[in-house]
């Protein structure tokens, strides 16, 4: 049998919001969410060599081969997204082939400038079969078998699944993206029953690493909390790290867009909703300056 | 009035300067006022055009633009001139190193270099408390600051782990001063993770220390131990830097019809000429100034000859997208194999022209190679082997096409590694970064984390406070102003921030 491979987004080399310490990031292309707020919405579908990206394409940098598979020269690519913007399958035309071993070789270059390497997405577990062969590879090599690996998740992954991928990685980090079935599924179109099942699996068996909620004011049901969420957050142990992120407009298109993005005020009020809840590691947004000097 | 008269007289007239800056523009004046050096026609033209620039030192070198004393010395033995006993207790060791500054000239008038300074205080604090200690350095770094107001005074620390060492990066995190300028020195056989750690820690609060690499340093200065001073020029200790000019790499770029007259030719004839500039600045120090009369010299803190001519480059981003474009090359530098290729030959090129040639005034009767960090007014060529600001690739492949060049320059080479403020919550992440970066060969960096009030310019830090003082009224800082040059022209700003994420910060609008 051939060895699988993945189509790729991008990968990141260096990021600090992926997990402890450095973190190369991988992108997987393909999401089985259809979040109204996500801010790359190229990252959702995976592109069906329908070639009605190519003629838009300002660099001539799309093109379809003989087999009928459109291809991306990221040479001649200027990164101007417009490919992005006239695909109407959430997909993109920028992404990249990676065999397992074309993968490692890329973590293997970084080895001296990360802490570990986080698998994300779009939702990295829909390529489920090459994680594993990918996971297991990087586990047996000498070179990477000490670097922590986590995986960033929607959650959605079924019960066996998640029981082959566990004890190959350190951690997930889980997005709660609403709490009750119906907000979610407005947000996100689907029901949340599966990650709630996913929240649960991962806390039994000590691979919770982090829990994440993105708080979209008067959208999301966090603030105030129901009560059968604050039950959760009081049997988590209280050094789990959570993370709230803020909702902000860049990137997102459609209704969400009109969405409220979440101030400093709201995102300090769902803070004390956890430290009371007992949860001692909160992290929260950094806060930025718009303006970055008094310069004409 | 004559045109000197007028300068002058806006000078002592300037609202915004203080009476010591003013004497300080004054003597600068005067000093223009002798005619240059005799040099040759083609090193006359060379200047002229700015493709060999003598960095504006002066007419008539009487001093050393660099200098690093030996101040353990000092102290074990005191100082005749200065009518100083030996020092016994920490109060009369860090008094008369407080007294020693004054006395060390440079090209900026005031000390680049205040010494190793847990080294040197080390002997002193056995019976000195942890709170004891932390006061009197902390009230010694604040008299640093306020009576030496010049960002390039430098001090260094490490790589070995100590109580004086630790309260100094409590104290930067505490003070965020811009005095002194501080490197960390790094030694994976000696440096603890955990004293990183605490480095890079302090660098998340004020984007200091500069780290700088021990072993890679150590070992182009065997004999004389050596100093990190000023911007991060490496220098031997006793000695330091008479001179230092450079070579503008793009204008040589711009000179050549191909690759290969830009290597055979062009490279090979300015390089003449910035010997010969060396041998009429260095002559003229050496021979007629009579600055190594100084009790400097006499009591051994420093040696004549071990003084070297730095030998700075700037503009190589330029220079290589030159000639790309001559050899009908697509892309730029720091985002092309090819150009990020080519850089490093140019950079052994340099290196083999510098270390094979003889100067007569030169340790070991050499010069040192220097990627100089520019000046406040470089508008079109970026400082020293850099990649443009704005340009940089993510910041993995850009600290690999950096540290490819790291080997040959042995006076100083350094890049600012730029991050996106995100990190400040994962300081872990910064950590990581220096140790790889320090793995794979690279001699010094700094980080620099966006929206710190410490911000580095060069290589040496303002305050973006003070840049909003200065406009108003005038700054007591020295570097201030050429800091506000360099954001006005050459565009330190537009440093690109990696790691930004959207979700994970919150700007309120109001
Ligand atoms: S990216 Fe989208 S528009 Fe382009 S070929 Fe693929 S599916 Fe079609
Ligand atoms: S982003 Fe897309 S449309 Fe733009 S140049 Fe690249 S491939 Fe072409």
């Amino acid at each position: 049998m051939n060895s699988p491979s993945a189509i790729i987004n991008k990968i990141l080399t260096f990021s600090a919001v992926d997990g402890p310490g450095n973190r190369l990031v991988v992108f997987f292309q393909g999401c089985n969410l259809a979040c109204l707020n996500c801010h790359n919405p190229y990252t959702m579908g995976r592109c069906n060599d329908c070639g009605d990206c190519i003629p838009h394409c300002p660099q001539q940098a799309l093109s379809m081969d003989d087999t009928g598979t459109v291809r991306w020269d990221a040479d001649l690519c200027s990164q101007c997204d417009t490919c992005l913007s006239v695909c109407t399958f959430s997909a993109s035309p920028k992404t990249l082939r990676y065999s397992v071993s074309e993968l490692l070789d890329v973590v293997q270059d970084n080895t001296p400038f990360i802490s570990g390497i986080t698998l994300s997405g779009g939702e990295a577990t829909t390529q489920l079969p090459f994680i594993l062969a990918f996971l297991t590879a990087l586990r047996t090599n000498p070179a990477t078998a000490a670097l922590s690996c986590l995986v960033d998740s929607n959650g959605l992954l079924g019960k066996t699944a998640w029981q082959q991928l566990l004890p190959l990685v350190d951690g997930v980090m889980l997005d709660i993206k609403a709490w009750h079935t119906d907000q979610h599924k407005a947000i996100t179109g689907s029901h949340n029953h599966r990650v709630k099942a996913s929240l649960d699996q991962l806390i039994r068996s000590k691979k919770l690493a982090e829990l994440r909620f993105l708080l979209i004011p008067s959208v999301t049901d966090f603030d105030p909390p129901p009560d059968d969420l604050l039950l959760m957050l009081r049997g988590l142990s209280p050094e789990t790290p959570i993370r709230i992120n803020g909702f902000q407009h860049h990137g997102v298109v459609g209704a969400a867009a009109f969405w409220p993005p979440a101030q400093s005020d709201d995102i300090s009020r769902f803070q004390q909703v956890l430290h009371s809840a007992g949860l001692l590691n909160v992290k929260i947004p950094v806060h930025t300056e718009k303006m970055s000097l008094p310069f004409r | 009035m004559t045109l000197i008269q007028d300068r002058l007289l806006s000078i002592a007239t300037d609202p915004l300067l203080s009476f010591k800056q003013k004497s300080r523009q004054f003597a600068l004046s005067a000093d223009e006022q002798l005619p240059y050096l005799s040099l040759s026609d083609g090193l006359s033209t060379a200047l002229e055009s700015r493709v060999v620039c003598d960095m504006f030192e002066g007419h008539a070198p009487f001093k050393p633009r660099y200098v690093l004393p030996d101040y353990a010395l000092f102290l074990k033995q005191g100082s005749c001139y200065l009518e100083l006993p030996p020092a016994d207790t920490l109060d009369e060791a860090l008094t008369y190193l407080g007294i020693l500054y004054h006395h060390v000239p440079s090209v900026t008038d005031l000390p680049v270099f205040l010494g190793h300074i847990d080294r040197l205080l080390l002997p002193y604090i056995d019976d000195v408390s942890d709170a004891q200690l932390y006061q009197k350095l902390k009230l010694f770094w604040i008299q640093l600051d306020r009576t030496l107001p010049d960002a390039f005074v430098h001090a260094n620390i490490g790589p070995e782990d100590n109580r004086i060492a630790r309260a100094i990066l409590a104290i930067e995190a505490e003070l965020k001063q811009t005095v002194p300028n501080l490197t960390f020195m790094y030694d994976p056989a000696i440096t603890s993770d955990d004293l990183l750690r605490a480095v890079t820690d302090t660098l998340c609060q004020c984007n200091k220390p500069h780290i700088a690499n021990n072993p890679l340093h150590e070992a182009q200065f065997t004999d004389t131990g050596f100093g990190i001073v000023s911007c991060y020029n490496a220098l031997s200790l006793g000695g330091g830097a008479n001179t230092l000019v450079r070579l503008n790499l793009r204008k040589v770029a711009e000179q050549s019809d191909s690759l290969e007259d830009f290597f055979a030719h062009q490279l090979p004839r300015y390089s003449d000429l910035m010997f010969e500039l060396i041998e009429a600045r260095t002559d003229f120090l050496h021979n007629r100034s009579g600055f190594f009369n100084s009790f400097l010299v006499s009591e051994g803190l420093i040696h004549e000859d071990r003084f070297s001519p730095m030998w700075g480059v700037f503009g190589l981003a330029q220079a290589v997208n030159h000639l790309g474009s001559l050899a009908n090359k697509q892309g730029s530098y720091g985002n092309s194999e090819w150009h990020n290729a080519l850089a490093p030959r140019i950079s052994q090129a340099l290196s083999d022209i510098v270390t094979e040639t003889f100067v007569t005034f030169g340790y070991k009767n050499r010069a040192l190679l220097h990627s100089q960090a520019g000046i406040s007014t470089d508008s079109e060529e970026t400082p020293g082997t850099r990649i443009p600001y704005g340009e940089e690739p993510d910041i993995i492949s850009h600290v690999k096409i950096a540290a490819s060049h790291h080997a040959y320059y042995p006076s100083g080479i350094s890049d600012v590694l730029q991050l996106d403020q995100t990190v400040v919550d994962n300081p872990e992440s910064v950590f990581q970064l220096c140790k790889g970066a320090l793995q794979i060969g690279m001699r010094e960096f700094t980080v620099n984390i966006a929206h710190q009030d410490l911000v580095r310019v060069t290589g040496f830090m303002i305050k973006r406070s003070d840049i909003e003082k200065l406009q108003a009224e005038g700054s007591r800082s020295n570097t201030a102003a050429l800091g506000v040059e360099a954001v006005e022209k050459t565009g330190i700003l537009n440093r690109r921030p990696r790691v930004v994420s959207d979700e994970l910060t919150v700007s309120d609008y109001q």
